[in-house]
């Protein structure tokens, strides 16, 4: 009966290491205060001066999404009252935003949907009011209060919190592979709203819409909306309206709840900043952004799979982050290094290590040159894929490279046909029975014999060779 | 200017304005509004609005911190503070 | 002593015939005898100022010679110093002692300047009579029961007393030329984006400029070089150099056409204009061709500007909230009430009335109507300057259509007092450079003549204003002392 109509605002801040307007700085997690100055706290007499490197992150993230770049962009005031909010107003976009139209690919029952970006802006981020801390007031910590943001608007063009969840996981992606956000969730530094109202089937009429702020992971995103989707439709059912308002989420009753602060719609009277001039961007600049773009994430995953013909499970979870992605081609350029066994080891021994202690690629001990030589290693036989694993651990818990470890523990595979061939003519000496057994047809008992070689030769012995040997010497 | 509007307007800027003096606000706000309402005589429809009177860009500031923590400083003359974070009467989300 | 020039006085420090504590103390020792008439300082800042004439005659002892070293200065209360409290002219921050310098404070004071004292002001520059500050209204020093004009009227009526040679001020609708004007003085507002409004607390931010006050255009001159240059504190700032202003205005002077609005001579009082003719004549005689010019859409300057002004302001003064400085209310019960009485029982009349229009012209429904409509209005207005400057070097006019009027007459009538400023507010609009000079009496009471020149030509405007001082002396009367 109801088609949901959903569009979604992404507020990504920036990691510019200053702040967009004033020069102190945007590191997370310092003492309340510490690093809110003059400009930031709105303080009588003080002016904003534009981050340079806020603009041309701007203009990259325009760039990835094929957007239009505005000439003479403006800044304009947003005015509305929170003590979060020192001047008493943001400074914003309005007119003219740096980064006009533009589009974003996602993938949803296997089929490609493109979804269209309105805009993209640079603005201000407010502080941080903190309301548990003491009984009866708020705490106000301002440390926040001036990092660059880009608030992305996408049209409403999503149908569904799948939809919405695979956009969010989009950007996500792109902005960290552009460098210009951490994209962390959990720290604030990737904040979504979700505007939803649901539309009569077969109608061309937009329903009340309600806004859902700062959801903070892609799991509350996809219940939150899903939830509010719900609780449109009963509303809709009953023959009732949807009010048009601003709700919360609450992630631990799984329900979305209105605010009370933001009842009442605000008038922010925009008006352009006269302390700030119209932001000039020249072709040239443009061009040298557009030059240092890095490869981008739907660009890398169709290289890969001509490349390194991996399958798309594979291709997704290496091209995640760009760190792993290029710690995966790292490992294997200018080597002759199998690329699907090195996407197997990175998936499944290295990504298992790593999110035990839930670290990225730049914490790993264990470089990429590191797991080339241990790999290399592997590939010409010097030890074995499961003498590999231990060899692994090691140098993941110990910081040992991998030549050190192999040579120190002489694990070097026992291939020594010569010497094979003597214990494997002696463990044949000693099962002859057995032995009648495999010849009369019991196959599976090669499995047996390998390993009683394998523990004649603690572990080191070729697996392939002594499966070779002995095939031959247990014919009749 | 009637009533409603300018208590909407007082309250978009957070001042009070005592019942009292309504009236009082109200005549003085519509007699600068008459003066203003004299602009009205001009077309303007092919004009481009000015925001600022020089024709100057932006300049941009290199990503560098400059700004040392100077906390003390800021809240040393401000009574309502504590352990760095400012106060102010709880607010109910 | 204390009729000496800014000039004269650098070259008496110079050549050691007066040392910086002396004259220092000198002129505290008149400010604390004769401004408790007056009323023109807010905070005297003498136990600083001595401190620094100190430091001063050290250096020069040494050889150690600063551009204006030991020179006493007053700043008007707008510009925040450090250390010092500056109050605005409001209860709003009456406590209010700032962690840093103005841009213009850092540069008089590393030029060797000696701040005695922070003049009284309109409450955040909104005002022409000096009647809205706080801390009680300036009088006239030529009548104390007139009004010395305003935003800027203590920084007009130290100087004009003589307790200072020179002071600061700021102009955004007139505040430094029409209370030079009416106090008998000079005061210049350069080019929009001359000097740095950084440290200077905003009232509109796209009018707003610093100046100084000071009794010669050579003096004028002198403070002006050492106030202007690009800031990159300041986005607004210009980048074009600064002349040497004292050199340029002192050369032999060159001949100059001369533009006068007639709209700037309509309906204007008859013995004002005796007084401005007289001194066209004088001009005419001295190397100036005058042409008749006409600014038509100068008169809706002040509709314009009570729009522009008013909505700049009531967002520039949202971050008074009693939060993290300034006045705080007591007792009360939740955010919303912080907010409002705070902001209620802290600013005045004056500040409530500009913040509620500019709200309102910022409004959804009003933007178009007030807001755009009043930036195009001023588009215009701007074109017809360009225009006359095609034909003219500079433009002439009476500053103020009459002299200062009495104390608590125009208060009950914002509009008349808005339109006291009908020749001043159409150049904040275009970014203008103006000064105000002496040029005569009305009944014992000063008037002053306006100069305008376009963008970045305050050197022809000091040229002129310093060969004028040559052919006369309006500027050297000082008003009776008792």
């Amino acid at each position: 009966m109801w088609d949901p109509v959903i569009g979604l605002e992404i507020h990504v801040q920036l990691n510019t290491k200053s702040k967009i307007f004033s020069p102190a700085s945007t590191d997370f997690g310092s003492d309340q205060n510490t690093q809110a100055c003059a400009i930031d706290l709105g303080m009588p007499g003080v002016l904003p001066v534009l981050n340079e490197e806020a603009v041309k992150m701007a203009i990259k993230f325009g760039l990835a999404i094929g957007a239009n770049i505005s000439d003479n962009s403006i800044f304009a005031r947003k005015n509305y009252f929170y003590p979060d909010l020192p001047k008493g107003y943001q400074i914003s976009q309005y007119e003219i935003p740096i980064v006009e139209g533009g589009s974003i690919n996602i993938i949803i029952d296997g089929q490609t949907k493109t979804i269209n970006i309105t805009r993209a802006h640079l603005e201000e981020d407010a502080g941080k009011s903190i309301h548990d801390l003491y009984p009866n007031e708020t705490a106000i910590d301002l440390n926040r209060a001036g990092t660059p943001l880009i608030e992305i608007v996408s049209e409403p063009e999503m149908k569904s919190a799948a939809e919405a969840v695979q956009y969010l996981k989009n950007i996500h992606s792109l902005v960290r592979y552009l460098g210009i956000s951490d994209g962390n969730m959990q720290e604030g530094s990737f904040r979504c709203d979700a505007n939803i109202s649901l539309m009569k089937k077969g109608s061309e009429v937009l329903g009340t819409r309600a806004e859902i702020k700062n959801i903070n992971s892609f799991k509350f995103v996809e219940n939150a909306i899903n939830h509010e989707i719900q609780r449109q439709s009963d509303i809709l059912d009953n023959g009732d309206n949807v009010k048009q308002e601003t709700r919360l989420y609450d992630p631990s009753k799984d329900e979305t709840r209105s605010m009370r602060s933001k009842e009442e719609a605000n008038d922010y009277r925009y008006f352009p900043d006269p302390d700030l001039l119209p932001v000039s961007i020249t072709s040239k600049l443009i061009e040298d952004i557009k030059s240092n773009m890095p490869e981008l994430p739907s660009t890398k995953k169709d290289r890969f799979k001509a490349q390194y013909k991996l399958n798309d499970y594979d291709i997704d979870i290496l091209t995640n982050n760009r760190e792993l992605s290029e710690y995966f081609e790292k490992t294997i350029e200018g080597t002759d290094l199998n690329a699907k066994t090195t996407a197997n080891w990175i998936i499944t021994e290295v990504l298992a290590l790593a999110n035990k202690k839930n670290i990225g690629v730049s914490e790993y001990p264990v470089s990429y040159k590191n797991l080339q030589n241990l790999l290399s290693n592997v590939q010409s036989e010097v030890i074995s894929s499961k003498q590999a694993k231990d060899v692994f651990e090691r140098m993941w818990n110990n910081g040992e490279d991998a030549q050190y470890i192999i040579e120190n523990e002489g694990m070097k595979q026992i291939s020594d046909t010569d010497e094979l061939n003597k214990i494997v003519d002696n463990i044949i000496k000693n099962n002859y029975k057995s032995v009648e057994e495999y010849q009369n047809g019991k196959d599976k008992l090669l499995g047996f014999f390998v390993g009683q070689v394998m523990k004649e030769t603690k572990g080191k012995g070729n697996p392939k060779l002594i499966n070779e040997i002995l095939k031959v010497k247990l014919k009749k | 200017m009637d009533k409603k509007t300018i208590i909407k307007i007082a309250n978009l800027a957070k001042l009070e304005i005592k019942d009292d003096k309504l009236n009082d606000i109200a005549s003085s706000l519509e007699k600068i509004l008459n003066l203003v309402d004299e602009m009205n005589g001009v077309n303007t429809d092919d004009v481009t609005p000015m925001s600022h009177p020089l024709n100057l860009k932006q300049e941009l500031r290199k990503d560098e911190v400059k700004e040392a923590n100077q906390r003390d400083l800021f809240q040393k003359d401000n009574e309502n503070t504590d352990n760095g974070y400012y106060k102010v009467p709880k607010i109910i989300d | 002593m204390h009729n000496k020039t800014v000039s004269e006085l650098k070259k008496a420090i110079e050549k050691k015939e007066v040392s910086s504590l002396e004259l220092t103390s000198l002129f505290i020792n008149r400010i604390k005898n004769m401004d408790p008439e007056l009323n023109s300082f807010i905070t005297l800042t003498e136990e600083h100022a001595i401190d620094k004439a100190k430091i001063i005659d050290k250096e020069i002892s040494k050889g150690i010679l600063r551009p204006l070293s030991g020179i006493p200065l007053a700043q008007k209360d707008i510009f925040c110093t450090k250390d010092i409290k500056t109050t605005c002219g409001s209860k709003m921050l009456d406590n209010f002692i700032s962690p840093y310098d103005a841009t213009v404070v850092e540069k008089l004071n590393d030029a060797g300047m000696v701040i005695v004292g922070k003049t009284n002001m309109d409450e955040f520059a909104m005002g022409s009579s000096n009647e809205t500050s706080f801390f009680g209204d300036v009088k006239n020093p030529w009548n104390k029961d007139y009004v010395p004009g305003g935003s800027s009227g203590g920084s007009a009526a130290s100087v004009s007393a003589r307790l200072i040679p020179c002071s600061t001020g700021t102009d955004t609708g007139g505040s430094i030329r029409q209370p030079a004007s009416l106090t008998g003085i000079c005061g210049i507002k350069p080019t929009y984006g001359r000097v740095s409004r950084f440290g200077m607390i905003a009232f509109a931010s796209s009018l707003d400029q610093a100046g100084v006050f000071t009794r010669t255009a050579e003096d004028s001159a002198i403070l002006l070089t050492h106030i202007s240059g690009f800031d990159p504190k300041d986005s607004t700032s210009s980048k074009k150099p600064v002349p040497d202003y004292a050199a340029d205005c002192t050369k032999k002077f060159k001949s100059l056409i001369i533009g006068i609005p007639s709209e700037f001579l309509d309906g204007l009082d008859d013995k004002v204009r005796e007084v401005f003719d007289e001194n066209i004549r004088i001009l005419e005689k001295n190397g100036c061709k005058f042409k008749k010019i006409s600014l038509k859409s100068s008169k809706l300057g002040v509709s314009a500007y009570q729009v522009v002004a008013p909505a700049e302001c009531s967002s520039n003064l949202s971050r008074y909230d009693g939060v993290r400085f300034g006045y705080r209310a007591k007792n009360v019960k939740d955010i919303e009430e912080l907010y409002k009485k705070s902001r209620s029982e802290a600013f005045g009349p004056e500040v409530k009335r500009r913040i509620l229009i500019g709200t309102y012209a910022l409004s959804a429904g009003y933007y178009d109507a007030y807001y755009l409509k009043a930036q195009k209005i001023r588009k215009i207005i701007s074109n017809e300057f360009e225009d006359a400057f095609k034909e003219v070097d500079l433009i002439l006019g009476p500053t103020t259509p009459d002299t200062a009027f009495k104390l608590g007459e125009k208060t009950n009538d914002p509009i008349a007092m808005y339109l006291s400023d009908v020749f001043t507010v159409s150049t904040n609009l275009a970014g203008l450079p103006a000064m105000s000079i002496p040029m005569g009496f009305k009944n014992n009471l000063p008037l002053g003549l306006q100069i305008i020149g376009n963008h970045f030509d305050e050197s022809k405007i000091l040229s002129l204003a310093h060969h004028y001082q040559n052919l006369t002396d309006w500027h050297t009367k000082s008003p009776q002392e008792n």
